[in-house]
């Protein structure tokens, strides 16, 4: 007889991952920002690498995500962005995020993440006004979500 | 003997323990297997007594959705089957008496996720050719037969 295992909480997976020092993770990814505003110089570009980085994360992550938190298939988008919200960032970056912004159709919302551990210390300066700081983050739930679509 | 699938029907992975007749060349072995496996998913899904909604047959179902079958036995060989809901196919032929495979497949998941997942020279999409995966996957095999 084999048990069903129900998915598991943000919490417990993430108190059972090996972690990194969270400043050493904020300061890399400021530096590869840093990094990027130099060699590129074009902040359209810049947003764009860090889509396409994110994205490459993505892909790999979704079946890590899987692995460990046993969730099932969601069946609308509701349920995919609160399992986002709420098990996925939490288990990979230890913040929950809160989902907001509904519109009419349902087909857009917003995640709000109230401590961003990447934006810790950082000042964007007037020079770079419409840079994606976190725009990785938007390229990891791209990658993920495609991995997992119907297509 | 084992083989992994990615949702386009690309063989990841097969290996071997155990196998005295190979009846088939590796190719078409690995494309049986796949169309085998997508018409049996069909298949179950379509037959599910408890089930409301189902789509015409022939119409792929997405993985995870609906009932999905995990395991088939003859009077030679028992086949287990995972499917993730990133399209991620495992399937493990052992010898018929063999228990419930779902606990060690999900091992072996867990097992592709820390080897292959997260190592920075694969390619997602292509055959897996890491030895640490092989290594790993040997000895837990070793210690489950």
């Amino acid at each position: 007889m084999s048990r069903v295992v129900g998915p598991r909480s943000g919490d417990a997976i993430f108190a059972s991952v090996e972690r990194v020092n969270a400043e050493l993770f904020t300061l890399t990814y400021g530096a590869i920002v840093r990094q990027l505003l130099t060699d590129l110089e074009e902040v359209d570009e810049v947003n764009k690498q860090l889509d396409q980085m994110g994205y490459n994360i993505g892909i790999r992550l979704i079946d890590e995500f899987l692995a460990k938190s046993n969730v099932t298939r969601c069946v609308d988008f509701r349920e995919t962005a609160e399992v986002i919200a709420k098990v996925g960032f939490k288990m990979f970056l230890g913040v929950t995020a809160s989902v907001t912004n509904w519109d009419a159709d349902g087909t857009c919302c917003s995640i709000v993440l109230e401590d961003n551990p990447l934006v810790d210390f950082v000042e964007l300066p007037d020079t770079c006004q419409g840079l994606y700081y976190c725009n990785i983050l938007s390229g990891v739930i791209r990658g993920a979500l495609e991995m997992v679509s119907p297509l | 003997m084992m083989y992994m699938f990615n949702r386009n029907g690309v063989c990841l992975f097969y290996r071997e323990w155990n196998r005295p007749l190979r009846t088939l060349n590796p190719q078409q072995d690995h494309k049986l297997m796949f169309g085998l496996l997508f018409s049996l998913k069909s298949l179950t899904a379509k037959m599910d007594p408890t089930s409301a909604e189902k789509g015409n047959l022939g119409v792929p179902q997405l993985p995870g959705q609906g009932c999905s079958f995990h395991s088939f036995r003859t009077n030679t060989y028992k086949l287990s089957f995972m499917e993730s809901p990133s399209g991620i196919k495992i399937i493990l032929v052992t010898h018929p008496r063999t228990g419930d495979l779902r606990e060690a497949l999900k091992y072996i998941y867990n097992l592709y996720v820390e080897y292959v997942a997260k190592n920075p020279v694969y390619a997602p999409g292509t055959p897996i050719k890491c030895e640490l995966f092989n290594t790993n996957l040997d000895q837990y095999v070793r210690s489950i037969s």
